[in-house]
């Protein structure tokens, strides 16, 4: 432990004109991971194309970034996860305060959104087909039944947490229920709710993607399995760093402006 | 004797009432769709009447080697699991143990953990083959970055007066950690743990239906192609119920393992 104090001594201490050792060992992992696997792709140790070289993949990242029809997929697949995200978030949000509002509901039926919500959703595919046809409306619906436990969980226990005196002060008032929602509870629990709504955005990215791997002629997802059939490696490795950037940038993003951050840190 | 039994019994439907008023909702809810079914309302061809799905239940447990299918995703579920401990405990006394390595890829794995790892199931189809081992594979990549984040959490989380107690009877680092750290954290990376096996287990019998290889997945994804309507829905519900328990029968094995919380 001793020794882990000095680290923390040592690492805490930004030395002048030297790089600061935590990102001189983040420099040095990446550096090192890189070079592996360059040596790994000249080598030929694994099939060819397997791990293509480092060139290979930022040539595909480049063509795949310059080539108008991947923004046709990308919208593609926005334009699903939106929509996902609107109705599951809509619902999710009004199912979480009937259920945090009413004891008797959550005890009736929170049980039940508790145990559903981490099942693989992506087994309802075949229904939604059937459901919704092989179009753009069965992505959706995944997404939306992706997202809509996470936020309706999230709302449902933020609702709980909210101060009994904001509601007598609304009551009080004699706020009726649509104000209630949009002055009382919404602000009081804005914190759960973007964080449902971050969490909700990530699996409905899942369900909507993994939905168009399984059976679609446009979105990423289709990108992705495309790449996979006709084998081509360095586009489905140029597919998946954009495809991860995109999510890990909008999960930060919806945590900064919903100041998630700012609650970490206190 | 009767001022006793009063609130006995109201307090008994408080506690029935609120799971009388979920099962019979489900249950009249079943109701209506049979009813519109059969009065035409809604499509048997898009949605199977729920009798026919109750009655299809035999049938694939029976046709469909339910059993087998069962042990097959449980097995691969076990063996990602197994991966899941070693790696993901491992990488958390790793973190743990070296500082700066922690402080440079704490967040690089936090957010592994929070990314759609799911989507690389195409990659680990070229790199692994149509196999087990992809799912197993997914699995694992699924699991092991939430085990490493509580294993570490764990162990930050050791009270400073369990630690002391360990320096005065001059342990070793060794000794420290076995008899000290490990049991103290052990708690919180069950949790991880746990976590972690839930997330394989949605990875597995996910890239299961996706490739249409293995067990459940693949149960449900032969009988939606083969359009047995009652089949697939029964399946489903089959899968879900098989979530619910495994989820359920972890959540037990947390309490029994922290019973103070």
């Amino acid at each position: 432990m001793a020794e882990a104090g000095r680290l923390t001594a040592t690492a805490g201490r930004p030395r002048r004109g030297l790089l600061h050792p935590v990102t001189a060992l983040r420099v040095g992992i990446i550096v090192a991971v890189l070079a592996t696997w360059q040596l790994l792709s000249a080598s030929g140790l694994l099939y060819r194309d397997v791990v293509p070289s480092l060139a290979a993949i930022a040539l595909a990242l480049y063509v795949t970034l310059s080539d108008p029809s991947f923004y046709f997929h990308l919208a593609t697949t926005g334009y699903e996860i939106g929509i996902a995200l609107a109705i599951g978030g809509v619902s999710g949000l009004a199912v979480g305060i009937a259920l945090g509002a009413s004891k008797l509901m959550a005890k009736a039926y929170e049980a039940y959104l508790y145990y559903l919500g981490p099942t693989p959703k992506i087994i309802f595919f075949p229904v939604m087909i059937m459901w919704f046809g092989v179009g753009a409306g069965s992505k959706v619906a995944m997404g939306a039944i992706s997202c809509f436990f996470p936020i309706a969980l999230n709302v449902a226990a933020g609702m709980r947490e909210i101060d009994p005196v904001l509601i007598r002060v609304g009551a009080s008032f004699r706020a009726n229920t649509w104000q209630m929602v949009t002055k009382i509870y919404l602000p009081a629990m804005r914190y759960p709710v973007i964080n449902g709504l971050r969490i909700g955005l990530g699996v409905a990215l899942i369900g909507t993607l993994l939905a168009e791997t399984k059976l679609s002629n446009r979105g990423i997802g289709f990108l992705v399995i495309q790449a996979y059939s006709l084998f081509n490696m360095p586009q489905m490795y140029s597919l998946l760093i954009v495809l991860f950037v995109i999510s890990i940038g909008a999960n930060a993003l919806i945590g900064r402006l919903g100041g998630l951050h700012d609650i970490k840190r206190s | 004797m009767n001022s006793f039994a009063a609130p006995a019994r109201s307090g008994l439907l408080t506690r029935l009432l609120p799971a009388a008023l979920g099962i019979g909702s489900i249950a009249v809810l079943i109701g209506l769709v049979e009813a519109l079914i059969r009065l035409g309302l809604i499509n048997r061809f898009i949605v199977p009447m729920p009798s026919e799905i109750f009655l299809a239940f035999p049938r694939i447990v029976v046709e469909e080697n339910v059993l087998s299918r069962f042990t097959l995703t449980i097995s691969e579920a076990f063996s990602a699991s197994i991966l899941v401990a070693a790696f993901g405990i491992a990488g958390g006394v790793l973190l743990h143990r070296f500082t700066l390595l922690r402080q440079a890829t704490e967040t690089w794995v936090a957010a592994i953990a929070a990314a759609p790892l799911v989507l690389i199931y195409p990659l680990y189809l070229v790199i692994f083959g149509r196999s087990a081992t992809t799912i197993v594979m997914m699995g694992f990549t699924a699991g092991v970055a939430p085990t490493v984040l509580k294993t570490l959490e764990g162990l930050s989380g050791t009270r400073r007066v369990l630690i002391n107690v360990g320096r005065s009877f001059n342990l070793t680092p060794s000794q420290q950690f076995w008899k000290i750290l490990f049991p103290a954290a052990l708690p919180t990376i069950f949790v991880g743990l746990r976590l972690g096996l839930i997330f394989a287990l949605i990875n597995i019998v996910g890239v299961e239906f996706l490739i249409n290889f293995g067990g459940l997945g693949q149960l449900i994804n032969e009988l939606s192609e083969r359009y047995d309507l009652a089949g697939t829905y029964a399946a489903i519900c089959f899968v879900v119920l098989v979530s619910i328990c495994v989820f359920v029968l972890m959540e037990r094995l947390e309490r029994w393992l922290r019973p103070g919380d």
